[in-house]
């Protein structure tokens, strides 16, 4: 095993560990910081597919100001271990329901797909700024300005929401 | 693995420079602080009270640990250790003067030149209010959680007039690597000729961004003690206040690298230095440069007063957000007109 398959397997394995750690921890500041260690392991996955500026971004934008975000609103709420609602049968039925035809779809959808590895080339810099500005201001143009059209709406509309009461 | 050797040497030299930058920081600090208000400041320890760093770590060392019982043991550790080590980081990619040349073999005086070291940097110092918010919640204290909320919000706040005062930078540049950046400017004039308000911009955030006053808000003494640190004691403050000198140190490097040239000086070529006495003098300008800002961050510190909290949401997202913007919006039109864009 070349070192970069030690690194791949000791980054899955945080991942996935911090992963489970989310929902199982009953304390939602845990939840979070699990999360975002979660969020650094994938990370690692970006840099060893060479996708350096994705992984960048990656930590910037989750770890780096959504995570802190939430965990601004839970600290605020001050959410701790004793409070933990009681939670009535129905919810716990229409949870495990919910989460049940999820795993169906997830299941069905890739049984259906044929899955092709593709092996990477070596060496590629697919993942360098210059080749990915490149592609997207090419190629996904379109999609790109789309999206950012959505992103400006949400972020209208939460403006929206918050300005609403001081209005009348 | 000749390579591999000087960059893990450089690696400790790094780390060791910026930890006694930092120490002796916090004594020109007090010194700057008590000439500015007409005082002698620390002069006990040693000649002129050039001691005081070393007597203040051994007193840290010495000081009774303090964890509070009704707080989160392990989170409350992981804090400073967070501080520490995210304040640590952002020295791996600035460059730090040119080539060494040590047996015939040459090498850079930068541990790694990352093809977008500005977006590491940016990220190391988005993910450095974890050290903050952590501390502050596991001391379960209420001015502890109050200083990390602000601290919180503020960082990220100031961290998008940040990073859209680089975008700039960038555009004239057009290179995400602190190597290449520094090349340019040996070539051309400083960044600063090119983006003036861009480096107001990114100076203003930088004070933000490192919790210092006018922008300490989140270790304000007068309405929250000790803010996010209230709690702490021991090394484990040491840490705290060492990461913030160490994140100045670092910042006044960013600072330098990115629109003062960086480890380049006037008429390099006209002194007629060479191999490795050119390097050296690039390192001792770099580390002048590096010295100046820190005065500067000083002396805004005892100069200029704390704002409040609206103020200063109101000045990262009414004031240099937009100007921040109109930067990005004015390099674009002068470089379309200049032709620099094809």
């Amino acid at each position: 095993m070349s070192p970069s398959t030690y690194v791949f397997w000791f980054l899955t394995f945080v991942a996935i560990i911090s992963a489970l750690n989310v929902v199982l921890t009953k304390n939602a500041v845990y939840s979070v910081l699990s999360l975002i260690v979660t969020f650094f392991a994938i990370a690692g996955h970006y840099f060893l597919m060479n996708a350096q500026f994705l992984g960048i971004v990656h930590i910037m934008v989750y770890a780096g100001a959504i995570m802190v975000l939430f965990l601004y609103v839970i600290m605020m709420l001050n959410l701790n271990e004793t409070f933990e609602t009681n939670k009535d049968t129905f919810f716990h039925i229409a949870a495990v329901v919910s989460a049940g035809l999820l795993m169906v779809t997830m299941i069905g959808a890739f049984a259906k797909t044929d899955i092709q590895m593709q092996a990477m080339a070596d060496n590629s810099n697919i993942g360098y700024l210059e080749e990915l500005g490149k592609v997207l201001f090419n190629e996904f143009l379109l999609p790109f300005e789309i999206a950012s059209v959505l992103l400006l709406a949400a972020m209208v509309g939460a403006v929206y929401l918050s300005k609403k009461e001081i209005k009348d | 693995m000749e390579l591999l050797v000087f960059k893990a040497l450089l690696v400790v030299v790094v780390f060791l420079v910026s930890l006694g930058v930092a120490a002796y920081a916090t004594y020109g600090e007090r010194k700057i602080a008590a000439f500015l208000q007409d005082r002698v400041g620390p002069d006990r320890a040693g000649p002129f009270g050039l001691l005081q760093p070393i007597a203040d770590g051994v007193k840290m060392f010495m000081k009774e640990e303090i964890i509070p019982s009704v707080s989160n043991k392990w989170l409350f550790i992981l804090g400073p250790c967070i501080a520490m080590l995210t304040a640590s980081m952002t020295g791996v990619v600035i460059p730090w003067g040119g080539e060494l040349s040590i047996g015939g073999s040459k090498f850079d005086l930068q541990i790694v030149d990352l093809n977008i070291g500005i977006l590491y940097l940016l990220g190391v110092v988005s993910t450095g209010v974890y050290g903050i918010m952590i501390g502050g919640w596991a001391s379960n204290n209420k001015y502890s959680l109050l200083g990390a909320l602000r601290a919180s919000g503020q960082m990220i706040s100031y961290e998008i007039a940040m990073g859209l005062a680089i975008i700039g930078l960038v555009m004239t540049t057009g290179t995400l690597s602190l190597k290449e950046i520094v090349h340019l400017q040996d070539a051309g004039y400083a960044n600063i000729v090119y983006q003036p308000l861009g480096f107001l911009i990114f100076f203003i955030c930088a004070f933000a961004e490192l919790n210092r006053a006018p922008f300490d808000m989140p270790e304000c003494e007068t309405e929250l003690i000790g803010g996010y640190h209230t709690e702490y004691s021991s090394m484990k403050l040491g840490f705290y206040l060492f990461a913030e000198y160490i994140n100045m140190f670092i910042s006044s490097a960013v600072i330098v690298t990115l629109y003062f040239g960086g480890y380049h000086f006037p008429f390099e070529s006209l002194t007629g230095l060479e191999g490795n006495l050119l390097t050296l003098v690039q390192v001792l300008v770099f580390m002048g440069k590096v010295f100046f800002f820190m005065f500067f961050f000083m002396w805004v510190r005892w100069t200029i007063p704390r704002f409040r909290y609206d103020q200063l949401m109101h000045l990262g997202w009414k004031v240099l957000l937009p100007l921040a913007l109109i930067n990005i919006f004015a390099t674009g039109i002068i470089m379309w007109l200049n032709g620099s864009l094809n």
